[in-house]
């Protein structure tokens, strides 16, 4: 291992071993997003002013709730993409980069756990 | 260990600031900030959904701040970030396959993004509005 170059290391592996796969996810969640966004638009367009029994009635129904927790994952990780890039364009100082970084995974854990749990709980007809 | 070697002042590369803006650049800032936007606006549809898990009680009283004409503001303002990121989006797809490079290609592409989108925004709030029978 001594003997050969960082170059010889790391040919093959690509950046950090990940190539392309911060590219690639965000092309794949961004697709799905435009079909998934549709939807919320659409689901939001239609239950402008609606009660609760309403909403709940329609989150209850699986044509519904599947979408959403769909779009619930692939927004959220798109989220968190785009937000990485952002924080690595701008936040130059390695503490403070590792710091946001770590936040901006809290939040889209946080914000995507409990997007799921709430409909997960409507659907299952809490 | 970057900050340790730079030691001579080097002249930095002219920014935003130096040039004339162009509609692909107005684009390609405000995808950044509708993206930014968009990223804390997942609060209100999380503040939505949990609400809604909650009961009435907590659904009512989101419903009261997004019907707020500062929620409704803040609601149309979410509605255009989401559109227009959309659109910007579809408009990196079609660069990602190599085409529509051409500086007119390029013009027409942003131009839309900014039209539609505006466009698209009024419509949907024209229809949600109609369907709820006014503000």
């Amino acid at each position: 291992m001594g003997y050969r170059t960082p170059l010889a290391r790391a040919r093959g592996l690509g950046s950090a071993k990940e190539g392309a796969d911060h590219f690639w996810r965000q092309r794949v969640t961004a697709v799905a997003n435009i079909f998934l966004v549709s939807f919320l638009i659409w689901l939001l367009v239609t239950h402008i002013g609606a009660d609760h029994a309403t909403v709940k009635r329609s989150l209850a129904r699986p044509q519904v709730a599947i979408p959403l927790l769909l779009l619930v994952l692939s927004g959220l990780m798109h989220m968190r993409l785009g937000m990485q890039t952002i924080i690595e364009d701008y936040v130059h100082s390695e503490g403070r980069k590792v710091a946001a970084l770590m936040l901006n995974s809290f939040f889209v854990f946080a914000v995507g756990l409990a997007c799921l749990y709430a409909v997960l709980k409507l659907s299952f007809g809490a | 260990m970057a900050e340790a070697r730079q030691t001579v002042e080097r002249p930095l590369s002219p920014h935003l600031s130096i040039y004339r803006p162009l509609i692909n650049m107005v684009m390609s800032i405000l995808h950044r900030l509708t993206g930014g936007a968009l990223y804390f606006g997942t609060l209100l549809l999380a503040a939505w959904l949990i609400a809604a898990a909650m009961g009435p009680k907590a659904f009512d009283a989101v419903g009261a701040v997004f019907a707020h004409p500062l929620g409704l503001l803040v609601l149309f303002g979410y509605t255009w970030a989401l559109v227009h990121h959309m659109l910007g989006g579809m408009r990196h797809l079609i660069w990602d396959t190599g085409r529509g490079f051409q500086i007119w290609q390029v013009n027409v592409l942003s131009w839309l993004t900014i039209i539609l989108s505006v466009t698209f925004t009024l419509a949907l709030w024209a229809v949600g509005l109609s369907l709820r029978g006014g503000l």
